[in-house]
This record gives structure tokens, C-alpha cells and sequence, in this order.
């Protein structure tokens, strides 16, 4: 659905036309049908990527095909739906007007128009506000009529960018609902985040980009199931304050909250030595957690392998 | 269709914005004021009208095409409204071509208004239809699409204060251009290398003279209609050419 070969993006900074390479050799695939998230910390290159996967920017080197056509044939654009990252809308436009407009870019007949705004106007729950200038828009509200418009092609690819930041726990389960539905419906849905949670629920697939790189792709399993347990969490009840400082010593962190501790450790060997001091002494184990690496742990980790851009 | 579409969306953007009312406001407070100011004067005082309302709508007219002609493209760039536009199935001419138009459109509502409020006055204090004036509205009207042009030109890749101060400049070149020739000449013996560049430019720059015609029509001079086919050909030919020029720089753009 979306595949880029040797994808390149250089840009000349400042008086002295510094050159900046935003993208090295960008080589991916994007499957039909899948949920793709594409993560990286600011400055990773990710808006750049998508901006030439849309044709609002150049690539110096390289190539990449949508739907199977290469870049530049604007026939791909048919197809295709965009969400750009903070969007601004024309704010004097109703979303009735709004949704309108887009359609006619896309010369979809009147009647056809008209259902089809009907349709997203209740997908993204905007029924009631179809008459309302955009400039009376929340944040939320916006994000949604943003996505209403990428849709109102019924396009085969969905390309949002940061599709959740910005927007309360409820906007984003709003905006995850939607990406699944899209999912039920067989579309490709590509799209870059740094809300990590929401990425290991929706997503099928997820590549790391860092400084212009990719690091890592994979299922979320996949990437997951390469990290050994990191840590143990042991919550523990009954020892007497000798038996904790001992226990403190082994631990990296303990907390001591309504009679109970809880302590991490990071080393297997001293996780087993403290359970071991725990039974001894005469002391409850309440529970005992191995906490295995999130997306997040692998995340921070490419990150920081390649230093912060 | 598509241009269409980018069109009548133009053509809102700008008739929902206040400062087009403000500017139409003004225009017609310059009618209005040319009224009072006739009196001044002992008779020809319906030239009086014709004369300050021509130019007043002139006026006004330029400082729309020029203040909101750069804003087209520059507030679509800043305000990010272009990710939707160019990532739909639109080639980037035909982006272009349709703010132009949408600008065009409202220009041509903003002159057809004011003629309209204009022959309305000059009905009501001289009765009678001046007709004869309508050619130099014509040309008005064909002056405006050429300033617009231009400031769209300049602002496909400067800022927009630097836009409006090239396009003003270059309508103040326009109506002085008939003085660059006259220096070409006085320097053609001494230097014949600066009367070659001076030609250049003065065949480059855009002669709005040419869409002068006030005077002319407010002293009851009749208009050739040979002349008045060339300028609008010449018009049409200029609006091609800064049109052409803005599309080759808005395709290669990257935006940020």
C-alpha cells in the first residue's frame, strides 16, 4: 500500500544554507489492510515523510509508490486521505459547507455530496453542529470534522499525522474508535503518534524513526518479545523496620504506603535473595510483579541509541 | 470543476471577511463624498463626481487586489489550509488558477456594486446615465486582475509584507512607466548599453497607464474601440504571463 525505497530529505538552514538531512535513506513497506503507527520523538522526520507521501514536499532522493503508482500521479491522490498534524480549517466555512468543499475537489456528484457529509457528519458524532462556523469549533470538534474530511472520498489509505495529540482521554478513544472502524472496513490506515498506548491497542504494525532513520518495525509483539523482564515489583506486609532497611539495600526503590512496601529491584538474583529475607523474617508477600518492557522501554531505548536530535 | 470549487470557496473567504467591508465602506464614502465636494466648485460639477468616484473605486479596488490578492496564498501556506488541498486530487496550477479566479469574481461584484451605487448618485444629482463611463470601469476592472496576478506571483515565495511592498511598488512603477521610456531616450547617445536595459525593463514591467482612460471618459473624449481591445489583450497577455511565472514556482515549493 505504501512502499518507499531510499527515501531522502535535505534541507538548507539558515544564512549559511547549512545542509540538514531530516530523512536518511527511508526504506519501508506498509501492508494493505493493516494499522501501521509510526513512531519517533519530535524532529524524527515523521511529518517529512508524510508531507512527500502526500505531495506537499519533494524528496531530494529516492522513491515511493502509493496504491502501487509512484508518487507524483495525481490519480493516486484519488484514493488517498490526509489529516495533517493541527490542523486548521477554513473557519468562516460551516462543516456542512466544509465537508462540501472537499467533496467537489474531489468532483463527486451533488447528491452523492450530500450522503456522503450526512454519513461523517454522524461518524464523527458532528450531526448537530453542521450549521456551526468552524471558528466556533473546539479543539476536539475539529480534530473530528479534520478526519471527516479525510474520509470523504472513501479513500483505500488513511494517512493521519498525530491524529491524538492535543485532545482529552475521550477525543482520543473517539479518534481510536474510528481508526478501528476503518480497520473493520479493510482500509490501510498509516498514521505517526506519540501517545505509545494507544499504539500498542490499535496497532498491527509499528516502525521507530529516529533522526531521520528507521530503527525498528515489527508487530507490537514482535518488538516486545525481543526484551527480556526488566523488573520485579514486590509489595510485601509484616516485616518490622530492621527487615526493610535491609530490604531497601537490595532494592533500587521502595515505598512504604498504609503498612505495606513496595520495592523494585532490577537484578533477578536480588529479587530472589529479598523473597527469600521475606520469608525468613516472617513476612507477607501481597504480590509480585515481573514487569516485562513496554513500547515505551523500547522506545526510549532507540531513541536514546541514537541520541537525541 | 475542481478550479471552480477552490474559486467559490475564495470568493467566501473573502466576502465573510470584515475588511472587505470595510474597504467597500470606504469606496462609497468617497462617492458619497464627491457629492459634497462638487459643490465646491461652479458647474462641471457632475465631472467632479465622475472624476473622484472613478478613482475612488480605483483606489479602493487595488488596495483589495493587493492587500487581500497576497493573503490568497500566504494565509492558505500559514495557516496549513493547503495539507488538505494539495494531498486531494488537485494538480497545484489548478490551485492557483482558482484563487485567482476567486478573487477575480469578487473583484468583479466589488466594481459591478460600485459602478451600480456610483451611476445611482450621478443619477440622482445630474439626471443622467453615464453610459460613456463604462469603458473606463472596464479598464479599472482589467488593471485590478493584473495587480492581483502580481501579488499572487510575489507571494508564492516571499512573505507577505515583503509581497504588498513589491506589488505596490510595481503599481507605482506601472503608472510611471512612461518615464523610463522618456529616460531611454535622453540617455540613447551617450549610452547606448543603459537604453538597451532601460528598453528591457520598460517592456517587462507592466504599463498600467494603458488602463487609464478617466480623464478621457469624464471629458466626454470617445474611446477607440481598436484601443480599447489592445489594452484589454495586452491585460489578458500580462495576467498570462505573471500567472505562468507564479504556477513554475508554486509547483517545485516545499511546504513547511
Amino acid at each position: 500500500m505504501i512502499r518507499t525505497e531510499g527515501l531522502e530529505m535535505e534541507f538548507k538552514v539558515g544564512f549559511a544554507m547549512r545542509r540538514v538531512k531530516a530523512l536518511k535513506g527511508l526504506t519501508m513497506e506498509v501492508k494493505r489492510g493493516e494499522v501501521f503507527g509510526f513512531l519517533g520523538p519530535n524532529g524524527a522526520g515523521k511529518t517529512t515523510t508524510i508531507k512527500i507521501l502526500v505531495g506537499l514536499a519533494y524528496a531530494t532522493a529516492g522513491k515511493a509508490w502509493l496504491m502501487g503508482k509512484e508518487l507524483g500521479d495525481v490519480r493516486v491522490k484519488e484514493g488517498l486521505g490526509f489529516l495533517p498534524e493541527q490542523p486548521y480549517f477554513y473557519d468562516y466555512l460551516s462543516a456542512w459547507e466544509f465537508l462540501d468543499f472537499y467533496g467537489r475537489l474531489f468532483g463527486i456528484p451533488k447528491k452523492a455530496r450530500k450522503d456522503k457529509a450526512v454519513e461523517l457528519l454522524g461518524l464523527v458524532g458532528l450531526s448537530q453542529s453542521k450549521d456551526l462556523q468552524l471558528r466556533k469549533f473546539s479543539k476536539g470538534m475539529l480534530q473530528r470534522i479534520g478526519i471527516a474530511q479525510a474520509l470523504i472520498n472513501d479513500p483505500e489509505l488513511v494517512i493521519l499525522d498525530e491524529p491524538m495529540s492535543g485532545l482529552d482521554p475521550i477525543g482520543r478513544k473517539d479518534v481510536r474508535d474510528i481508526i478501528m472502524g476503518l480497520k473493520e472496513k479493510g482500509k490501510t490506515v498509516f498514521f505517526s503518534t506519540h501517545i505509545l498506548p494507544d499504539v500498542e491497542v490499535i496497532c498491527d504494525r509499528v516502525g521507530i524513526l529516529v533522526k531521520g532513520e528507521l530503527r525498528a518495525t515489527g508487530t507490537v509483539g514482535e518488538l516486545l518479545g525481543s526484551m527480556e523482564a526488566r523488573s520485579m515489583e514486590m509489595t510485601t506486609e509484616g516485616l518490622g523496620p530492621e527487615d526493610l532497611k535491609e530490604l531497601e539495600r537490595l532494592s533500587r526503590q521502595m515505598v512504604i504506603r498504609d503498612g505495606q512496601a513496595s520495592m523494585f529491584f532490577d537484578d533477578p538474583d536480588k529479587a530472589r535473595e529479598a523473597r527469600r529475607l521475606v520469608c525468613q523474617r516472617g513476612g507477607d508477600i501481597v504480590s509480585l510483579i515481573p514487569h516485562k518492557g513496554s513500547l515505551e522501554d523500547i522506545f526510549v531505548e532507540e531513541v536514546k541509541k541514537g541520541g537525541r536530535p | 470543476m475542481k478550479v471552480l470549487a477552490i474559486a467559490v470557496n475564495t470568493f467566501k473567504e473573502v466576502i465573510r471577511d470584515k475588511i472587505f467591508y470595510s474597504l467597500v465602506f470606504f469606496a462609497l464614502l468617497i462617492v458619497g463624498a464627491s457629492v459634497l465636494l462638487s459643490t465646491l466648485t461652479l458647474g462641471e460639477q457632475s465631472k467632479i463626481i465622475e472624476d473622484l468616484s472613478l478613482n475612488g473605486i480605483n483606489l479602493f479596488g487595488v488596495i483589495i487586489a493587493i492587500f487581500v490578492g497576497i493573503g490568497l496564498v500566504n494565509k492558505e501556506l500559514e495557516k496549513k489550509t493547503i495539507y488538505t488541498i494539495i494531498s486531494k486530487p488537485i494538480k497545484r496550477y489548478q490551485f492557483l488558477l482558482g484563487k485567482y479566479l476567486g478573487l477575480a469574481l469578487t473583484l468583479l461584484v466589488y466594481v459591478a456594486v460600485m459602478t451600480l451605487c456610483f451611476l445611482l448618485v450621478l443619477y440622482w444629482y445630474s439626471h443622467i446615465v453615464a453610459v460613456s463611463l463604462l469603458p473606463a470601469v472596464l479598464l479599472i476592472y482589467m488593471e485590478l486582475l493584473v495587480v492581483t496576478a502580481a501579488a499572487i506571483l510575489f507571494s508564492t515565495f516571499t512573505t507577505p509584507t515583503l509581497s504588498a511592498t513589491y506589488t505596490l511598488a510595481l503599481y507605482v512603477i506601472g503608472h510611471t512607466i512612461t518615464d523610463l521610456k522618456a529616460l531611454a531616450l535622453t540617455v540613447a547617445k551617450k549610452a547606448p548599453a543603459a537604453t538597451s536595459v532601460l528598453d528591457f525593463f520598460y517592456y517587462l514591467l507592466p504599463n498600467l497607464q494603458n488602463f487609464n482612460i478617466k480623464s478621457q471618459v469624464v471629458h466626454d473624449i470617445p474611446v477607440d474601440p481598436g484601443y480599447m481591445c489592445m489594452a484589454i489583450t495586452y491585460g489578458l497577455l500580462y495576467i498570462a504571463g505573471l500567472m505562468a511565472v507564479s504556477v513554475l514556482i508554486f509547483q517545485k515549493r516545499n511546504f513547511k
